[in-house]
């Protein structure tokens, strides 16, 4: 301590070192206590409250790109489906208008063959009444033509002779 | 660390402002007290003396603005004197002797004996000692030896000096700010930061997270409490130490025992929460046994050198700044020219900015340091790879 | 004649040696933080700490200045 004792400015002061302590304790317990207890407290919670934010946030996200995806799958099997749907029923529409085509071509046919029946069992009547009836003429014209020729004795021999000139006996 | 979101603070203009007229303030207070120095109704010895003894008395002057004091001095000698007396409290041999500084100053040459209490004492230098038995060359009752230091025994002096006012004052300001803001916690739970509350955050989270995590890791919570108070503790007394009138003007910081007791409380901590590897460490280090006589003494003396260096580093260096700005003005009075102030003065301003730095930094760098000290004592012990 | 104490000198010669220490410390920090800019924060924490060591023993010196004078 001799040397210490050289300069005033080095050497240690007691009593200042005594009253520096007692202040310094007191401070220390005084700002622990009522300072920095409830501040880093504070400041602690602050931040784990914002990590939670932060925490609850990225969940949030998480949840969002989830429900989104999801979404988009929903979506998907959505379309998918209504495409199976539109395939369905366009193969259903071909085969129903197919069916109801093949049934109006039937249909048609049958009636078609029906008219040809009528058309040919008329004609076939009027052919047979108009051959009777050009028989009939026929006849009445012959008839007269006859009673004409045979009027006189001459044509009749004449004729006679005439068929049995091509009568040939054989 | 990043220093620049203290520093970009909006205050910072503030600061600057403060600073400038700090560094006026104590140009001008110090220039009065020294123009009584030449005031000629001061009749003082040393006006007419050589040149010599002219020197010697800047530098007891500056000393003397650096040292504690039993009186708040404001300016003015003798008659003239404006100052706070402060009660001085001594133990001596009669017993607690308690009296007012402003009692028994007129005489610090120590050639007068006074008695308090039945206790005979004399002034001499602002210290009281018992009188000696016979007077000396000047007529003190004071005995000094070869480097002039009085060799008389003295009482045990425990005074509320300039000093323990001046911690006293800060400790008052620091409980007052910090219990504000912790009320502001309470008040604001949940909710951003305002005022005081919103200058001091970033402090407190900057102690937290650039001082006592990195060098604590994860047991940084049992000391935060302590490493704040050292920080805030250093930063608020090195600032007023800057005031050159009170309430600041104290040197508090730049006494070896202030600072002796702050390395003290870090030595104490370290030393009780030193763990099996740490003292592992100090006596049974990583070297051949037959150098053990040689690393053991050095590692006790390392724990020792530790404090120590932690208090002369801030003595040190708040004590050079205050000699400096100190020494600065005193070049007026050296060249005995109004004109050096032309030139000491923006010196002086440009000084005053850098202690304002320089009093962050040293409190920042001896509550790091005292965080890695404990840091050092608590860590666990890692594998070793030889 | 210059009189004065000696000590004065030892001081000196004390600041020159951690002056070229507290160079040195910064230098390579700059430098780092130039190579890393990312990691400027870590470097300034530990350029300020071992700054702090070279300095003491230039306080130290300046102490012993101090003790030896008066």
């Amino acid at each position: 301590m001799t040397i210490l004792a050289l300069n005033p400015l080095v050497s240690p002061d007691p009593g200042l070192f005594i009253w520096s302590t007692v202040a310094f304790l007191l401070l220390f317990f005084l700002l622990s206590k009522f300072a920095w207890k409830p501040i880093v407290k504070a400041l602690d919670e602050r931040e784990r409250s914002i990590e939670d934010a932060l925490a609850k946030a990225e969940m949030a996200k998480q949840e969002m790109a989830k429900l989104t995806s999801e979404n988009e799958q929903l979506l998907k099997l959505a379309r998918a489906e209504r495409d199976e749907m539109l395939k369905e029923a366009r193969i259903l529409k071909d085969k129903i208008v197919g069916e109801a085509k093949d049934a109006a071509q039937l249909e048609g046919a049958k009636m078609l063959e029906k008219a040809q029946q009528e058309i040919s069992s008329q004609k076939a009547a009027a052919v047979a009444e108009i051959k009777g009836k050009v028989a009939e003429l026929s006849i009445q014209i012959a008839e007269k033509v006859l009673r004409q020729q045979m009027a006189d004795k001459s044509k009749q021999e004449a004729l006679v002779s005439d068929l049995l000139k091509d009568v040939k006996l054989n | 660390m990043d220093l620049s979101h203290i520093f970009n603070l909006k205050k910072s203009l503030h600061i600057a402002f403060c600073a400038v007229f700090i560094a006026c303030s104590s140009l001008a207070g110090r220039a009065q007290e020294h123009d009584n120095t030449n005031d000629p109704h001061v009749t003082r010895s040393e006006m007419n003396a050589p040149h010599e003894e002219k020197e010697e008395d800047i530098s007891a002057t500056i000393l003397h603005h650096i040292a504690d004091a039993h009186e708040w001095h404001f300016w003015g000698h003798g008659e003239h004197k404006v100052s706070i007396p402060l009660p001085v409290i001594l133990w001596t041999e009669n017993g607690l002797v308690a009296f007012m500084s402003s009692k028994h100053d007129e005489n610090d040459h120590g050639t007068e004996i006074f008695e308090e209490k039945g206790q005979q004492l004399v002034n001499y230098h602002g210290k009281y000692y018992y009188p000696a038995a016979t007077k000396d060359a000047h007529g003190a009752y004071v005995a000094l030896d070869e480097n002039a230091v009085p060799n008389n025994a003295k009482p045990f002096d425990i005074s509320i000096t300039k000093n323990v006012v001046s911690l006293f004052l800060s400790i008052i300001f620091l409980v007052l700010i910090f219990t504000k803001v912790a009320k502001s916690y309470r008040v604001r739970e949940g909710k951003a930061p305002k005022g005081l509350q919103s200058l001091l955050e970033p402090i407190i989270l900057f102690v937290r997270d650039d001082i006592a995590r990195p060098q604590l890791g994860h047991r940084y919570a049992a000391f935060m409490p302590y490493l704040l108070t050292v920080f805030f503790f250093v930063w608020l007394n090195n600032l007023m130490g800057l005031i050159p009138f009170f309430p600041g003007g104290a040197n508090v910081t730049g006494n070896i025992s202030v600072t002796m007791m702050l390395a003290l409380c870090t030595f104490i901590l370290t030393t009780i929460n030193g763990n099996k590897s740490y003292w592992g460490h100090v006596f049974t280090p990583h070297v051949p046994w037959w150098l053990y006589p040689l690393m053991i003494p050095v590692e006790i003396i390392g724990l020792f050198t530790k404090p120590i260096a932690l208090m002369i580093r801030l003595f040190a260096n708040i004590t050079a700044g205050h000699i400096l700005i100190l020494s600065l003005i005193s070049l007026i009075f050296i060249l005995k020219s109004v004109l050096v102030a032309g030139i000491a003065v923006p010196f002086v301003l440009f000084i005053s900015v850098i202690e304002l730095v320089v009093g962050f930094i040293q409190a920042f760098i001896f509550t790091i340091l005292s965080a890695l000290f404990i840091g050092m004592a608590v860590a666990e012990e890692h594998v070793e790879h030889h | 004649m210059i009189t004065g104490s000696i000590a004065g000198i030892g001081a000196g010669l004390a600041a020159i040696g951690a002056g070229i220490g507290i160079g040195q410390i910064g230098g390579k920090a700059m430098e780092g933080m130039a190579r890393q800019p990312e990691a400027a924060g870590k470097i300034q924490t530990a350029m300020l700490i071992a700054a702090a060591f070279v300095e003491a023993v230039a306080l130290f010196g300046v102490v012993v200045a101090f003790l030896g004078t008066k």
